[in-house]
């Protein structure tokens, strides 16, 4: 046994997926000791961009710092011209026919940009020649607002009014006034910005990866246990009770799993769908393949001379198959469950995309929040990769790493596949 | 035909009708165990505010008629069979009175025009690729292996969804969802049919990438158990030339590969699922994705069960032509 663990953690293969797995349950396992939110708390509306907030309120109530910046003015020119009103200028002057080549929506060019766009543009030649894609009054005044903005200065006086009526005090605020961002008293770091509903997708994010996790594992053991009962008792005790086991097997093994599952999960309604019902529902569909493998194993063991030995000593059946067979298909099963847990993850997942998920108003797991990403539009309308993409890698983790320890563990125990 | 070709062929058909009768009732029970009455539901939708007690209870009575549901269950269920052998399927609830086999008759072609051509063209080039690596294996271990096993690990939907905003949302070179431009009466003409292919590129291609991985990871590893093979060394020893030993190899690392891709053209309607729901192409997937989200159990039922038919043939057929292709089988099987 010791011997057998020490080979399979010198496979680098398993070792890789065994630290990436143990890296994912512990960052599950800490993570709620640190930030204390409740995973489904609505804290904004809608999608809000990874980044971190601090209250324009609050802002006024806190110490203001000297900072000079050298870039300072240069920065705030550039934060108010965003990249699709440079597009726009940049779309004005080809239409007019002028030079832009060199010329880009980055930063770096921004000053060249701003200096041809003031030499070309003019509000009266815009209007009489009406320059293609802009010969509408209202692609007109889009440009003259921007223009407006670009000649404004970006430096003008603004003043913070404190407190109503008489008790009103106003100061100036002055370019070089900062804040200092722990001062403040309401600020919030969302490393992942929030979802549709607004919630804090970091959190939401790691809560589902343990609920996935535990679905996955849940109907892992299931699917494996039933596997491995049926498999043992259809392959060692063989005549009518393999006829009926294998009778089963073969309707479950035909039937798709997954039609099952959309039928099962589509049959008992959302509300009835808790965490548990949907593991054990994938549990109870996936055990065929585990069942047949581990039959047509034990066929060829139990004509072996240490069973029969152990027969002719009288030795009970539950003792034969615990001690004569089962350590010989221990490290088969084994690789099953690792397989097993990554499908139900899986499994789980694609049944939450098509809308029949558990229930969504208990918990998130990695399946649901695919489903609302998909729902709210987050990768067309929305464009919020961070609603989605950070789901995908985090599968995509959990199955590299559970492959990787199944190829790992299939190199150790099968050693002509090892060169 | 030898006696014991006849034994196996009996027995395969016997296994063909016990799981076809299973699946058929299966897919009858299911749906029926669900909470919550369909009829209640589709006569609150249609009836006017203010209907008296009778009225709603006639409605009632009327719907149940019309969907059978006024039947003891074992008239339901042959009522069920008959629809499904007539090819009806039924009456479908959410979109009543339109009958089933419309709406699936209208989606699959989609479904099959879209997941033929891609599963054929994904086999192709990931048994290439795979036989490929097997082959030139200390280039493809060190270079690509680590990324493969990544990449083959981003599941179906992750991929699919991937594509999409890359080359749909971002990149704009192809429409973000639908068959064809919304808006646009199908027909035989030019404009139609390009708008036709611009939509197909990128679910085409995603279904494509998707089973490359898998083919390629599968037909990699069979190769490689083929090539270290007794027969080969012996063959090597022999003095064969390694052409032809590759040609054994490959040959013989074919076999599992020509069952991937019988399975997957049978469970294609299966497949198509996610892919379409993501990609909002009307097959058969959007179809039963449309009625898993309004309980619309007839078509749920009809999608399910002409799913499970297509693997029962496919897995069928596979066995009948097992029987002829692989001596292995045929040496068991009829002696």
């Amino acid at each position: 046994m010791k011997n057998t663990l020490k080979n399979v953690f010198h496979s680098p293969r398993f070792l890789v997926g065994f630290i990436i797995f143990m890296c994912i349950l512990l960052t599950v396992l800490i993570y709620p000791y640190f930030v204390h939110r409740d995973p489904l708390q609505g804290l904004g509306k809608g999608f809000l961009a990874p980044g971190t907030y601090v209250s324009v309120y609050d802002t006024n109530n806190t110490g203001t710092y000297r900072v000079e910046l050298p870039e300072a003015n240069d920065n705030r020119l550039e934060a108010s011209v965003p990249v699709k009103d440079r597009q726009t200028m940049l779309d004005f002057l080809k239409a007019k026919g002028t030079d832009i080549t060199g010329l880009d929506t980055s930063n770096e060019h921004f000053h060249e940009l701003i200096e041809v766009w003031r030499a070309n543009y003019d509000e009266a030649d815009a209007k009489k020649n009406k320059y293609e894609g802009f010969a509408t009054q209202a692609k007109r005044n889009e440009l003259r607002r921007l223009n407006n903005r670009l000649s404004s200065d970006v430096n003008a006086a603004m003043t913070v009014t404190k407190g109503e009526g008489d008790d009103a005090t106003t100061a100036a605020v002055a370019t070089s006034d900062y804040v200092k961002v722990d001062e403040v008293a309401n600020a919030l770091t969302l490393p992942l910005g929030t979802d549709n509903f607004g919630r804090d997708t970091l959190t939401e994010l790691v809560k589902a990866t343990g609920i996935s996790l535990l679905v996955g594992l849940l109907a892992g053991s299931i699917a494996t246990f039933i596997g491995l009962a049926v498999g043992l008792l259809a392959g060692y005790v063989g005549g009518v009770v393999d006829d009926v086991l294998m009778f089963i097997a073969n309707i479950f093994t035909v039937i798709p799993g997954f039609v099952l599952l959309i039928l099962i999960y589509s049959a008992l309604g959302a509300e009835s769908r808790s965490i548990t019902t949907c593991a054990v529902i994938i549990g109870i569909t996936s055990w065929v393949w585990t069942a047949r493998s581990v039959r047509s194993q034990v066929i060829s063991l139990r004509n072996r001379d240490h069973v029969n030995l152990s027969k002719l000593s009288g030795h009970s059946l539950i003792r034969i198959v615990a001690t004569d067979i089962l350590p010989y298909i221990m490290s088969y099963v084994v690789m099953a469950f690792i397989l097993q847990v990554s499908s139900g993850i899986l499994a789980e997942a694609q049944l939450s995309m098509l809308g029949l998920g558990p229930n969504p108003n208990e918990l998130p797991t990695l399946g649901l929040m695919m489903n609302w990403a998909k729902l709210f539009g987050a990768y067309t309308s929305s464009n919020a990769w961070w609603a989605y993409f950070p789901v995908i890698l985090v599968i995509a983790l959990i199955s590299f790493s559970l492959n990787l320890m199944n190829t790992g563990l299939d190199q150790v125990f099968n050693p002509t596949l090892r060169d | 035909m030898t006696k014991g070709m006849r034994k196996y062929f009996k027995k395969k058909i016997f296994w063909f009708v016990i799981t076809f009768i299973a699946a058929v009732v299966l897919n009858f029970i299911l749906p029926r165990l669900m909470p919550g009455d369909p009829v209640n539901s589709i006569v609150g939708k249609n009836i006017s505010p203010g209907a008296t007690q009778e009225q709603v209870q006639e409605q009632i009575t009327y719907y149940k008629h019309q969907f059978g549901l006024d039947k003891n269950i074992f008239g339901q269920f042959w009522d069920f069979v008959k629809n499904a052998f007539n090819g009806t399927f039924g009456v479908s609830y959410s979109q009543y009175p339109r009958l089933v086999s419309d709406i699936i008759g209208s989606s699959i072609w989609w479904t099959v025009a879209l997941q033929l051509p891609a599963i054929l063209v994904g086999w192709l080039l990931g048994n290439l690729l795979g036989a490929l690596a097997a082959y030139k294996r200390s280039f493809y271990d060190k270079a690509l292996m680590p990324l493969t096993l990544f990449f083959s690990a981003i599941p179906a939907f992750g991929a699919s969804v991937i594509l999409l905003v890359i080359f749909a949302v971002t990149l704009g070179w192809a429409p973000v969802n639908g068959a064809f431009d919304p808006g646009m009466i199908p027909g035989f003409n030019w404009k139609f049919i390009s708008s036709v292919i611009a939509h197909y590129q990128l679910p085409f291609w995603s279904i494509v990438l998707i089973s490359i991985g898998g083919q390629a990871v599968g037909m990699r590893s069979m190769s490689i158990y083929e090539l270290n093979a007794d027969y080969v060394k012996y063959a090597r020893f022999l003095g064969i030339k390694d052409k032809k030993i590759v040609r054994y190899v490959f040959r013989n690392a074919m076999l599992p590969q020509v069952t991937g891709l019988a399975m997957s053209i049978g469970s294609m309607v299966g497949g198509a699922l996610v892919a379409e729901t993501i990609f909002s192409y009307p097959g058969l997937g959007m179809s039963m994705y449309a009625a898993i989200n309004s309980s619309d159990y007839p078509v749920i039922s009809a999608c399910t069960l002409i799913i499970t038919i297509m693997v029962l043939i496919a897995s069928f057929m596979l066995d009948i032509i097992y029987a002829f292709i692989d001596p292995r089988v045929k040496a068991a099987q009829f002696d």
